[in-house]
C-alpha cells in the first residue's frame, strides 16, 4: 500500500494440535519429546529477562535440570518492571462458585481482546490459570485472605464473576519475588548463570537457527557474545517507543527488536493499551506516568466543564456546569466503559478544550458524591494508598478536591511473533510475557498481564521447548570463532561506534521526548490514514536527524547510559515505523487501536471481521525497504463472534 | 527553583572519588528528585560534560532501584519515600543538596552513585526462599493461612531490597533486609520446614559479605520506604537463637 508494506504469504503454520480444545495442551505435551533427565544438564538454554516470564521460566528450567544463562540490565533479577502491577492476578478457581470456569476465562479473554487472539492459546492461559495461583501460594507470596485463612479474591475490570486474587495494591511485586526467590535458589543451586547489568544487542543465527547473543556488561562495556541450544527472550513490552508511559525507565525493545532484524516476525505492533487513569503530565520535565489502579473508577465520577476554557477551581463549578460525559454518552457503563472508551472520550473532552489542569490535559475524577454516600472513612479503606500516592505527586488533597487523570500508555499487546509452543518464526527462538503478541488480541484485560507471564514462564515454555532442545541440540564445534557469532559481534561494535562518532547537538532525551509526541499525536488513542502517513515522514525525518545529531557522550568501556539509551532510542525509531505501517494497514477499529474512518454511525467502533480478521505477522526486509506482511487467519469455532458495545 | 547540587564523582570502582559542584536553575517544585538530575545531566551533556550515573528504573517507588543519600538521609528527607518519589517542593530556593551513594564496605561503587548491591542477592540466594518446584504445589486452598499471618506476612514482603537500611547503618548492617525476609517466609505455614535452616544460611551469608552486626539503633527502619519495622529484626534475632541448637540440617 503506497509503498508503505508488502504482501507476502500468509503464515498456516501455527502448531496447533487441532483436535477438541479441551484437550489440545494435554495433547501437545504427549506428543512433544522429551530431554532425558540425565541429559537436561548437557543443554544450555539463554533468558534474556528477570520478569515473571523470564523468571519464572529459568527457575523451572532450572529445577528441571537444564543450564540457564540469564540476563537483565537491572542491577538485580528482582527488579524488572513486572513489579509495579498493582492490581491482581485473574484465575479461573472458582472460588466463589459465581459460575466462573476455564470456559468462562477463555470467552472473557477472546471477547476482552475484539477477538484478535488465537483460540487455542487463550483456552491454554485459562486452562493453566489455577496451577500459577498454586505455585505462588506454595513459595510463600503473601496473597489477601479472608478471616477464615483462605484467599480473597475481588472483581476487576468489568468482568461479573471475582477471580482477581491480589496482594494488597502489590500484586506484580510479590509475584515477581516468588519467581526472584525461585530464580536465585536455582542460581545457589548452579543450575542458573545470572548475570545482571547484562543488555543484549544482537541475537546469533547459526544456520537459520537461534544459537546465542551479543551482550554488553553495563559496567566495563565489554561485549560478550553467548551460545546456548536455545534462546528465549522475556524482555517486557515496548510502550517506551511513546517516550512517556508507565513503563520502567529502562524499558526497551532492542532484544525484540534486533531479534525481528534477524527473522523474526513481529505481530500486531500497532496494539497499544492506554489506561485512562494516570496522573496527568506536569510539565516538560516529565520522565514517566504513574498509573493509579482503575478500581478508582468505582466510585469516582468523571467530568469537566461544560464550557472550553473553564480555569475555575472545581469546587466553583455549579453541577449545572458540570460534564459527567460518560455516565451521558454511556448511562448503562457509565464511568466503568472499557479502557480504551474511557481514554479516547478524556482526550476528545481535552482537544475540544474542555480539558483541566496544566495544558488543559486532564479529566477530573471527583469523589466528593462517593465520600456523601459512604463516609471519608469507606473510601479511605479503599483508596487510601492511591489517594496517598496521589497527593504525594501533585501536591493535591484528593479528599478535599477532585483528581485530574489523564490516559497513559500502559501495556503493548503486541510483540513477536510466536506459534502455539511460543516459538517465533527464528527456530529455537522462543519467546514470553509481553515480548510476544500472543494472547491478549487487539485489548488485554485488566489483571491478565501477571497471569499471561506467568503462565507462559511456569507451564507452557516447560512444556514446550523440551520438544525443540531435544531434536536440535547446538552442533558440536561450534564455539565463540564461528562466522555468525563473529558478524554479530562486529555488527554491535560498528553501532556502538557509529553512535558514539555522531557527537552531534542534540541529547538522546530530546529525540526520545519527540518521537513520542509524534507516536502519541497519530499512532495513539485515534489513528487515521492522513495522521500515520504523516507520522511515517516525520519519524523518517526524525531519524535521520538523529543519527547525524544526537550526543552520546563518554566512550564505550564504561558505565555509559547515555549509550545506553541511545542504542534503545535508536531501535525505538525502527519499530515506531513499523507501528505507523501496521496502525495503516489496519483499517478497522478493533480493542485498542481505533481507526477514525471505521466507526459505527453512532461514532463506535467498527470492527471489520471480513477484513481483518487476522494476526498482522511483520517480516523485516533490510533497512529502508518495506516491510512484508504474512496475514495468520484467524478462526473462531467455540466463540460466536459479536460487536462490542457498551451503549 | 535554583539547586546548588554537591554530587560524588567517581569514575569508576577502582578511581578515588570526590564531591563536585553544580548549579542548575528552573526547577520546578513538581519534578521529582530524579528528574532535576535528569535537568541536570541534559545540561552537562550539551556542555560536553560527563553525565552524572545513578540508578533508577521504575520511577514509582517500587522496584528499589534508585539508591541516593540526600543531605546525608538515605532516600532523602521525606519518611516512607524512595528517591524517585521524592519532590522538590520539598526543598527551598537556592538550597544546597548533597548527593551520594550508598555507602557501605559490601556495596562498592561502580560509577559516581552506581553501587553494587549483588550481596543482597546473595543473601537472598543462600536461603531467602521457599522450595517449591514448580508443578508441585498443592491445592492453594489446601493450607489456609490465619489473616493476621498472612498480613504480617506482607508487611515483610513489602521490603523493596534497595538498600537504604544498609547506608543509614553506622554498622553497615542488612538486619532489617534480612529480618523482613526471614518474618515474611516465617510467618507462613508453607515456610515452616525450612525456617531453621534459612534463617542460618542467610545470616552467614549476611556476615561473610561483610556486612556488619546489628546494635539497634533503628536508621535502617526511619530511613526504610516501605516501613519495614525494627521488630523485624527481633523475629530474625528470634529465629536465629531457636535455629542454633537444632543447626542447620534440623528443620522445623
Amino acid at each position: 500500500m503506497n509503498g508503505y508494506y508488502a504482501g507476502g504469504d500468509p503464515l498456516v503454520d501455527t502448531k496447533d494440535p487441532g483436535g477438541p480444545l479441551t484437550e489440545r495442551w494435554d495433547k501437545r505435551r504427549f506428543e512433544a519429546k522429551l530431554v532425558n533427565p540425565a541429559n537436561r544438564r548437557k543443554r544450555t538454554v539463554i533468558i534474556i529477562g528477570t520478569g515473571l516470564a523470564g523468571g519464572s521460566a529459568a527457575a523451572t528450567l532450572g529445577e528441571a535440570g537444564y543450564q540457564l544463562k540469564v540476563f537483565c540490565y537491572q542491577d538485580s533479577a528482582r527488579r524488572a518492571h513486572s513489579i509495579a502491577a498493582q492490581g491482581g492476578i485473574n484465575a479461573a478457581k472458582d472460588y466463589r462458585n459465581d459460575g466462573d470456569s476455564v470456559q468462562r476465562l477463555f470467552y472473557d479473554t477472546v471477547k476482552g481482546g475484539d477477538y484478535r487472539s488465537r483460540e487455542s492459546n487463550v483456552y491454554r492461559l485459562a486452562q493453566v490459570s489455577a496451577a500459577i495461583i498454586d505455585q505462588a501460594v506454595a513459595q510463600g507470596v503473601p496473597f489477601a485472605r479472608e478471616y477464615g485463612g483462605l484467599l480473597d479474591t475481588r472483581s476487576f475490570g468489568g468482568v461479573q464473576v471475582s477471580r482477581t486474587f491480589y496482594a494488597r495494591g502489590q500484586t506484580g511485586q510479590q509475584l515477581l519475588l516468588g519467581a526472584y526467590q525461585a530464580l536465585e535458589r536455582q542460581v545457589a543451586a548452579g543450575t542458573v548463570e545470572l548475570n545482571t547489568r547484562h543488555e543484549m544487542l544482537e541475537l546469533i543465527v547459526i544456520d537459520g537457527k537461534a544459537r546465542g547473543v551479543v551482550v554488553r556488561d553495563m559496567v566495563t562495556g565489554a561485549f560478550e557474545t553467548h551460545l546456548a541450544d536455545a534462546v528465549v527472550l522475556a524482555s517486557g513490552g515496548y510502550g517506551n517507543a511513546y517516550h512517556l508511559s508507565t513503563n520502567a525507565m529502562g524499558c526497551n525493545v532492542s532484544a525484540t527488536w534486533r531479534a525481528h532484524r534477524k527473522g523474526a516476525y513481529f505481530a500486531n505492533p500497532c496494539y497499544t493499551q492506554i489506561h485512562p487513569t494516570c496522573i496527568p503530565v506536569s510539565g516538560e520535565h516529565q520522565s514517566k506516568l504513574t498509573l493509579m489502579s482503575e478500581s478508582l473508577r468505582n466510585d469516582g465520577r468523571i467530568w469537566v466543564p461544560a464550557v472550553a476554557g473553564d480555569t475555575r477551581d472545581p469546587a466553583l463549578i455549579p453541577e449545572a456546569e458540570r460534564d459527567y460525559y460518560l455516565e451521558r454518552t454511556y448511562p448503562a457503563f457509565g464511568n466503568l466503559v472499557p479502557r480504551d472508551v474511557a481514554s479516547r472520550a478524556a482526550k476528545q473532552q481535552c482537544d475540544a478544550g474542555r480539558g483541566v489542569g496544566p495544558g488543559g490535559l486532564g479529566v477530573y475524577l471527583d469523589f466528593k458524591d462517593a465520600i456523601k454516600r459512604l463516609g471519608r472513612e469507606t473510601i479511605e479503606e479503599k483508596y487510601g494508598n492511591l489517594f496517598d500516592m496521589y497527593a504525594k505527586i501533585t501536591d493535591e488533597d484528593p479528599y478535599s478536591t477532585p483528581m485530574r487523570i489523564y490516559p497513559a500508555i500502559h501495556y503493548t499487546m503486541g510483540g513477536l511473533w510466536v506459534d502455539y509452543d511460543l516459538e517465533s518464526t527464528v527456530p529455537g527462538l522462543f519467546v514470553i510475557g509481553e515480548a510476544n503478541f500472543s494472547d491478549h488480541g487487539a485489548n488485554r484485560l485488566g489483571a491478565s498481564a501477571l497471569m499471561q507471564g506467568l503462565a507462559d514462564g511456569y507451564f507452557v515454555l516447560p512444556g514446550t521447548i523440551g520438544d525443540y532442545l531435544a531434536t536440535n541440540p547446538l552442533p558440536a564445534g561450534i564455539d565463540a570463532t564461528h562466522p555468525a557469532v563473529l558478524e554479530a559481534e562486529a555488527a554491535v561494535r560498528e553501532r556502538t561506534a557509529r553512535l558514539l562518532a555522531v557527537n552531534g547537538s542534540r541529547t538522546v532525551d530530546s529525540f526520545h521526548r519527540e518521537l513520542g509526541s509524534i507516536l502519541w499525536e497519530y499512532c495513539g488513542m485515534e489513528r487515521n490514514e492522513e495522521g500515520l502517513t504523516k507520522a511515517i515522514g516525520l519519524i523518517r525525518e526524525l531519524r535521520e536527524a538523529f543519527w547525524a545529531d544526537v550526543k552520546v557522550t563518554g566512550v564505550n568501556e564504561e558505565l555509559n547510559q547515555s549509550l545506553e539509551r541511545a542504542g534503545r532510542v535508536a531501535d525505538f525509531f525502527e519499530l515506531a515505523e513499523l507501528m505507523c505501517i501496521d496502525a495503516l494497514h489496519r483499517r478497522e477499529s478493533c480493542g485498542a487501536h481505533f481507526r477514525t474512518e471505521s466507526r459505527t454511525p453512532e461514532g463506535e467502533a467498527l470492527r471489520i471481521d471480513e477484513e481483518y480478521s487476522h494476526v498482522a505477522a511483520w517480516e523485516f526486509a533490510g533497512d529502508g525497504a518495506p516491510p512484508i506482511l504474512h496475514r495468520e487467519h484467524l478462526g473462531f469455532e467455540h466463540i460466536k463472534v459479536q460487536a462490542r458495545s457498551y451503549k | 527553583m535554583k539547586i546548588t547540587l554537591r554530587i560524588w564523582r567517581q569514575p569508576d570502582r577502582d578511581a578515588a572519588g570526590a564531591m563536585a559542584t553544580y548549579e542548575v536553575d528552573g526547577i520546578s517544585p513538581d519534578m521529582s528528585f530524579l528528574e532535576m538530575l535528569d535537568v541536570l545531566n541534559e545540561e552537562l551533556a550539551l556542555a560536553g560534560g560527563d553525565p552524572v550515573a545513578f540508578d533508577h528504573d521504575c520511577r514509582e517507588g517500587i522496584c528499589g532501584m534508585c539508591s541516593l543519600v540526600i543531605n546525608g538521609l538515605a532516600h532523602g528527607p521525606e519518611a516512607l519515600t524512595t528517591a524517585c518519589q521524592l519532590y522538590m517542593r520539598h526543598f527551598t530556593d537556592g538550597q544546597v543538596i548533597d548527593v551520594e551513594p550508598w555507602r557501605a564496605t559490601p556495596f562498592p561503587v561502580l560509577k559516581d552513585l552506581v553501587v553494587d548491591r549483588g550481596a543482597l542477592d546473595r543473601i537472598v540466594a543462600a536461603g531467602g526462599y521457599i522450595s517449591a518446584p514448580t508443578g508441585a504445589a498443592p491445592e492453594a486452598h489446601s493450607v489456609p493461612v490465619p489473616r493476621k499471618d498472612a498480613e504480617r506476612a506482607f508487611d515483610a514482603a513489602a521490603c523493596i531490597g534497595c538498600g537504604a537500611c544498609v547506608a543509614a547503618c553506622p554498622n553497615g548492617s542488612a538486619s532489617l533486609f534480612l529480618g523482613a525476609k526471614i518474618t515474611h517466609l516465617g510467618a507462613l505455614p508453607q515456610g515452616q520446614p525450612e525456617r531453621d535452616a534459612r534463617a542460618l544460611a542467610m545470616v552467614e551469608q549476611h556476615d561473610a559479605e561483610g556486612f556488619g552486626g546489628c546494635s539497634q539503633i533503628g536508621e535502617c527502619t526511619a530511613v526504610c520506604p516501605a516501613g519495614i519495622p525494627l521488630d523485624m529484626i527481633s523475629q530474625l534475632n528470634h529465629d536465629v537463637l531457636a535455629a542454633l541448637p537444632r543447626g542447620k540440617d534440623q528443620r522445623g
